[in-house]
C-alpha cells in the first residue's frame, strides 16, 4: 500500500495505483478523454495532468504509478494553465456547431470546455473539411469531429479484436481512419458500434433514422409494426429519467403507442420461436449427425458479420436460424398479417434494437422470405430515448398498456436473451425438458450467466454429456473460434455475442463507458425472468398456437422457409 | 587553445573499418574478453563508477540503466543501439559506424553479457542505408571470428521518422507498429522490446564502454567535466570555417570549439548565435559562449548539449526566420500521438510564420509564451517538450528581432 497526498487529502492505495484512482479515493474528480476503465492506459489526450511534487515534468494522472509519500496538486496554476491551453488546442480542431450534434449534451468535451470556462480561444479554428462516412447502413463516422484520443480504436482492436481504426499520417494531420484510410464499409468492420459508445464525441455514432419513422406514422396507407428487443426495456429506462430497469414493460408499450405505432409486438416472442427451432437443429446435429459441431448461435448480426469475414471457413457451424429480429420480420408479413387479416404489403415492420449490426442485417439482401423486405426499419434504443424525449411523455403518469395479440407474448426464456449467457440457457431449459421428457425443477443455469468473457458448463441430457461455452466480446469470440479452427474445441454448443455483456452492451444502447453499468443492466434482466409465471420457451402460449396453425413443426418446411437462411463469406477491399 | 581528444573516435581513419583484423589488431575485443572474465556485476558497477552519461541527449548514467536490466527477472532481455540521429546537424554516430563499427560491437556486446541478453538490435537511421551495409558486414565477420559468442546482433532501419529517435518510439518501430512512444513509467529497463527488460543507448555511449572496461573507470573520471566525464563529438555546421567534427573532452567550452577547432566565423563576420544539440537545442548568444559543454553545465544556462550537433550563425542571419524553421521541422516531425504536441507544434509553426511575416501581434508573444511553457511540461515524449526550445530561447535572448518584427 502507498499513502499519497493529493490536494493536502491524505489516502492510502494499493501499489500500483495511478495517480487518477488514488485520487478518485480521495474524493477528486480529474478530467479525462483519452482514459477509458476497460481499455488499456494510452495517456495521449493529456488533460489529466498534474504537479507531483519533486518533478519538472506534469504526470498523466491515468499512467503514472503512486509511490509512498507521493504528493499530488490537482488543480495548481501550472496544472489549470496546462489543462486550458490544451482544451484550447484540442477545440480549435473540432467544429463549434453543438447545436446540431448528435452527442449536444452528452459530450465530454462539451463538459470539459463548460468545466473549464473556456470563453475565448486564442487559436484560430481549423477544420479538416472531410465529408462523413456513412459507407454502411449502420454507423456514421465524422472525420472533422474526431479528437484522436484513439478510444474507438482501444474498443475495436482490444475489445473486439477486429482492428478496423488506426491512426494515418502524422502530426496535426494525423487521424484514425478505418483501415487503409478507406471506407469503413472498405474495412472490416463488422458495424457492432463498440466504438460509438468509446468516443467522447460526436464522431462516430449511429445511423439515425427518425426521419423515417416519423414518415412511416405519419402515413395513413401503413400499418405500423413494432418489436422490441429483450434489451431494450431495462437500459431505456436511463434515458427516460429513470434508474436502469425501472421503466415496466407495459407503461414502455403505451410510450410507444403514444409515438404512434399502431401494434406493438414483441421480439421476444421470436426469441422463445429460435429457441424450439434452434434447440432442435442442436438436437439433430448431436443425435442425427447432421450439421457440424460444436453448434454456434446466430442471434447477434454483429458476430455474424465477423464469423463471415475472419473465421469464413467456419461458417457451416452457424445454426441455420435467422435470428429474432429477422424470424419476427419473416412472420409478422406472414403469419401474423393473415392472422389478423392485414394486407402485409401495407405493414411498416419497424423493430427497437440494443444494436447497430441489426440495421445492416435489416438491409441484407437475403431478408425478405415474407415476399416483402421483412424488416423496414430498426431503430436502436437511443433513437427511440430521442423520440420519448421529443414526445415530451413523463412516463410516471403513463397508464399501462397490454401488447398486442399472437406475437406479444413471451417467457423469461425470451427476456434473457438481452444478457450474455440467456440464448445458452433459455435452450437449455427447453432441450433438458424435450430430451428427459421431465420437468426441469430448477431453471437457472447459473454458471453461463455473468460478466466473464468465456463461461462453460456441462448439462446431462439423458446420460448425453453437452458441453457448451459463452463468449461475449468479440475479443472472447476470436479465442473460442480460434480453437475451433484448430480442431481443439471441447464444446457441442457454443454461445457467441458480439458486445461486451450481450445485447445490454449493444452498439445501439444508451451511452454506458463501462462495464460496471452493463452488469447493472444485467442484473434487472434475471430480475425479470425471475418475476415471469412461464420461463420455458416451450411454454409460450402464442409459440403453441403458431406451431399447430402455421409451422406445423420444428425445422419444417414453413420454418425452413421463413426462419432459416445460409451464410456467406464477406470479401472486404482492406482485408 | 582547445585540443581534440580522440578515445571513441580512435581508430577513425586509422584502421579499415572493413577488417576484423584491423579492429583487432589495434587492440579491439580485448575489452570485451576481460569484461567476461571480471563477472557481470563487477562490469556494471566499473561503468556506473565511470559515471559514463547517454550521449544522445538524456544524459542518463549508463551503468544505472544497466543495473535496472540485470536486476530485472525475464526469461529474454535485449540490448538496443540507438542509432537513429535524427537531429539535424548530427552526423557524430555515423563516424562511428562508418570508420569503426566494432567498436560499437563490442560495445553492445559487454553490455549484453553483463545485463544478461542474448538479443541485440541497431536502429539505424533511414538515411545511412551505406552505413546499415558496413554494420551487417562487421556483424558478419564478428560471427565469424566467434568473438561475440552467442550474442546475435541484428540490424534494423529506420523510415525517416524523427520520433524514432525517441526510445520507446523505436522500440514500437522494432515491433513493427507505429512510431510512436509509449508512456513512461514503466520505462524501456522493465519493460522495452515486446514487454522485455532492454537497454537502450545511443551509439557514442556504447563506443566509449571498451575503453572503460579496459582502462578502468577512473581512468575514465578523470577525463573532461567531473559530472559528465569523458569526452564528447561535436558536429560543427552553420557559419563556422571547419565545418566538421571534433571529439573533446567534455569540460572543453562552447567558445573553444568554435573558435578554437572550429576556426571562428568565416568572411570577417560577427557571431550571433549558436544553436547546440540539433533542432530541440536552445539557441544561445555570445554572453553564454564560456559555458564548458558538458551536460549540467549546459543545463545550468537554460541551453542544452543534446547530441552534439553545434549550429553556429553569424551576424547576417535572421533568427526569428531560423526559429520559424525549427517550428516548421516539428510541426512535420510530430508523431501526432499526444494533444499538446499534435496541436502545439502547428501552432507554434503557426504563429511564428505569421511573426516571421511581420504580421505577428504583441499578444502573439505571450501566447506562444504560455504554449512553449505548458509544452515543455506536459507532452508525452521529449519530442514535444523541446519543440518550444528554441522558441523560447530566442524569445529570451534575441527578444529585440523578435520585437522588430512584431507591429503594435
Amino acid at each position: 500500500m502507498a499513502t499519497v497526498t493529493i490536494d493536502g487529502i491524505k489516502v492510502t492505495v494499493p501499489d500500483g495505483s495511478t495517480i487518477l484512482a488514488a485520487a478518485q479515493e480521495a474524493g477528486i474528480r480529474i478530467p479525462t478523454l483519452c482514459h477509458h476503465p476497460d481499455q488499456a492506459i494510452k495517456a495521449n489526450c493529456r488533460i489529466c495532468v498534474c504537479e507531483v511534487e519533486g518533478q519538472r515534468l506534469l504526470a498523466a494522472a491515468c499512467a503514472m504509478p503512486v509511490w509512498d509519500g507521493m504528493v499530488v496538486k490537482t488543480r495548481s496554476p501550472k496544472v489549470i494553465e496546462a489543462r486550458k491551453t490544451i482544451l484550447e488546442l484540442i477545440l480549435a480542431r473540432h467544429p463549434q456547431d453543438c447545436l446540431n450534434c448528435i452527442r449536444n449534451g452528452v459530450c465530454e468535451l462539451q463538459d470539459l470546455a463548460a468545466e473549464y470556462m473556456i470563453r475565448e480561444n486564442p487559436f484560430t479554428l481549423k477544420i479538416k473539411g472531410y465529408p462523413k462516412d456513412t459507407s454502411t447502413p449502420s454507423i456514421v463516422r465524422e472525420q472533422d469531429k474526431c479528437i484522436n484520443c484513439r478510444r474507438c480504436i482501444g474498443a475495436c482492436s482490444e475489445i473486439q479484436t477486429v482492428h478496423a481504426l488506426g491512426v494515418e499520417k502524422r502530426g496535426y494531420e494525423a487521424m484514425v481512419v478505418p483501415a487503409m484510410g478507406g471506407q469503413l464499409s472498405d474495412s472490416p468492420c463488422v458495424v457492432c458500434g463498440q466504438c460509438i459508445h468509446a468516443c467522447p464525441v460526436g464522431a462516430i455514432y449511429e445511423n439515425e433514422q427518425i426521419d423515417e419513422f416519423l414518415a412511416a406514422v405519419a402515413d395513413p396507407d401503413k400499418v405500423v409494426v413494432t418489436q422490441i428487443a429483450p434489451a431494450v426495456r431495462v437500459a431505456i429506462a436511463e434515458l427516460v429519467g429513470m434508474n436502469t430497469g425501472e421503466l415496466d414493460m407495459e407503461v414502455f408499450v403505451a410510450g410507444l403507442r403514444q409515438l404512434g405505432f399502431d401494434y406493438v409486438l414483441h421480439t421476444n416472442f421470436t426469441a422463445d420461436l429460435t429457441i424450439i427451432e434452434e434447440g432442435h437443429e442442436l438436437l439433430q446435429r448431436l443425435t442425427e449427425g447432421k450439421g457440424k459441431l460444436p453448434m454456434f448461435t446466430s442471434c447477434s448480426p454483429g458476430w455474424i458479420n465477423f464469423c463471415e469475414t475472419f473465421y469464413p471457413d467456419l461458417l457451416d457451424h452457424l445454426s441455420t436460424c435467422k435470428s429474432p429480429q429477422q424470424m419476427f420480420g419473416a412472420l409478422v408479413k406472414t403469419y401474423w398479417a393473415e392472422k389478423m387479416g392485414i394486407d402485409p404489403a401495407k405493414i411498416y415492420s419497424v423493430s427497437i434494437m440494443p444494436c447497430t449490426a441489426k440495421k445492416f442485417e435489416a438491409a441484407r439482401p437475403e431478408m425478405n422470405a415474407s415476399g416483402y423486405r421483412d424488416v423496414d426499419l430498426v431503430l436502436t434504443t437511443r433513437e427511440v430515448g430521442r423520440l420519448f424525449q421529443m414526445a415530451g411523455l413523463d412516463f410516471t403518469k403513463l397508464q399501462p398498456s397490454k401488447f398486442d395479440s399472437w406475437m406479444g407474448k413471451y417467457t423469461g426464456a425470451g427476456v434473457i436473451f438481452g444478457a450474455t449467457g440467456g440464448v445458452m440457457e433459455a435452450a437449455l431449459r427447453t432441450v433438458y425438458e424435450v430430451v428427459t421428457k421431465q420437468t426441469l425443477e430448477d431453471v437457472n443455469f447459473t454458471a453461463v450467466r455473468g460478466m466473464e468473457g468465456i463461461k462453460e458448463a456441462e448439462v446431462d441430457l439423458n446420460g448425453t454429456k453437452v458441453r457448451v461455452a459463452v463468449g461475449h466480446s468479440l475479443g472472447s469470440a476470436r479465442k473460442l473460434m480460434d480453437q475451433v479452427r484448430a480442431g481443439e474445441s471441447p464444446y457441442h454448443f457454443i454461445e457467441i455475442m458480439a458486445c461486451p455483456g450481450g445485447c445490454i452492451g449493444g452498439g445501439g444502447q444508451p451511452l454506458t463507458k463501462s462495464n460496471r453499468k452493463r452488469a447493472e443492466r444485467i442484473d434487472c434482466i434475471y430480475v425479470e425472468d425471475a418475476g415471469l409465471p412461464l420461463r420455458k420457451s416451450h411454454e409460450n402460449p402464442e409459440i403453441k398456437t403458431l406451431y399447430e396453425e402455421f409451422l406445423h413443426e420444428p425445422l419444417g418446411h414453413k420454418s425452413h422457409e421463413l426462419l432459416h437462411t445460409h451464410y456467406h463469406p464477406q470479401h472486404k477491399k482492406y482485408f | 587553445m582547445a585540443e581534440e581528444l580522440r578515445i571513441v573516435l580512435r581508430n577513425c581513419g586509422v584502421i579499415d573499418p572493413l577488417k576484423i583484423e584491423d579492429y583487432i589488431n589495434a587492440g579491439g575485443y580485448k575489452a570485451l574478453e576481460k569484461a567476461r572474465n571480471m563477472g557481470q556485476l563487477p562490469v556494471i558497477d566499473e561503468v556506473k563508477k565511470s559515471n559514463l552519461r547517454g550521449r544522445g541527449g538524456a544524459g542518463f548514467n549508463a551503468g544505472q540503466k544497466w543495473t535496472f536490466v540485470y536486476q530485472a527477472s525475464a526469461d529474454q532481455k535485449y540490448v538496443i543501439c540507438n542509432a537513429d540521429e535524427g537531429e539535424p546537424g548530427t552526423y557524430k554516430d555515423r563516424i562511428i559506424m562508418e570508420s569503426d563499427p566494432h567498436r560499437l560491437l563490442e560495445g553492445m556486446a559487454i553490455c549484453a553479457y553483463a545485463v544478461g541478453a542474448d538479443k541485440g538490435y541497431i536502429y539505424c537511421r533511414g538515411e545511412y542505408p551505406y552505413v546499415v551495409d558496413i554494420l551487417r558486414q562487421a556483424i558478419a565477420q564478428a560471427k565469424d571470428k566467434g568473438v561475440l559468442g552467442d550474442f546475435d546482433i541484428e540490424v534494423r532501419m529506420g523510415a525517416g521518422a524523427y520520433v524514432c529517435g525517441e526510445e520507446t518510439a523505436l522500440i514500437e518501430s522494432i515491433e513493427g507498429k507505429r512510431g510512436e512512444p509509449r508512456y513512461k513509467p514503466p520505462y524501456p529497463g522493465v519493460s522495452g522490446l515486446w514487454g522485455k527488460p532492454t537497454v537502450v543507448n545511443n551509439v557514442e555511449t556504447f563506443a566509449n564502454v571498451p575503453d572503460i572496461i579496459e582502462k578502468g573507470a577512473d581512468w575514465f573520471k578523470s577525463i573532461g567535466a567531473p559530472s559528465y566525464p569523458g569526452t564528447k563529438i561535436f558536429t560543427l555546421s552553420g557559419d563556422v570555417v571547419n565545418r566538421t567534427f571534433f571529439e573533446v573532452p567534455t569540460n572543453t567550452t562552447i567558445r573553444d570549439i568554435i573558435f578554437g577547432l572550429g576556426g571562428g566565423i568565416p568572411g570577417g563576420k560577427k557571431f550571433k548565435a549558436v544553436q547546440i544539440g540539433g533542432n530541440s537545442g536552445a539557441i544561445i548568444p555570445e554572453s553564454l559562449l564560456d559555458t564548458p559543454a558538458d551536460f549540467d553545465s549546459m543545463a545550468k544556462v537554460g541551453a542544452t548539449l543534446g547530441s552534439g550537433a553545434v549550429f553556429v550563425m553569424d551576424e547576417t542571419r535572421d533568427i526569428v526566420d531560423v526559429a520559424t524553421r525549427t517550428a516548421k521541422f516539428f510541426e512535420h516531425e510530430s508523431c501526432g500521438k499526444c494533444a499538446p504536441c499534435r496541436e502545439g507544434t502547428m501552432r507554434i509553426h503557426e504563429i511564428m510564420e505569421k511573426i516571421n511575416q511581420g504580421k505577428g501581434k504583441a499578444g502573439d508573444m505571450n501566447l506562444l509564451e504560455r504554449l512553449g511553457r505548458v509544452m515543455s511540461v506536459s507532452c508525452l515524449c521529449g519530442l514535444g517538450q523541446a519543440a518550444p526550445v528554441p522558441i523560447l530561447t530566442t524569445m529570451k535572448h534575441f527578444r529585440a528581432d523578435y520585437n522588430a518584427k512584431v507591429k503594435e
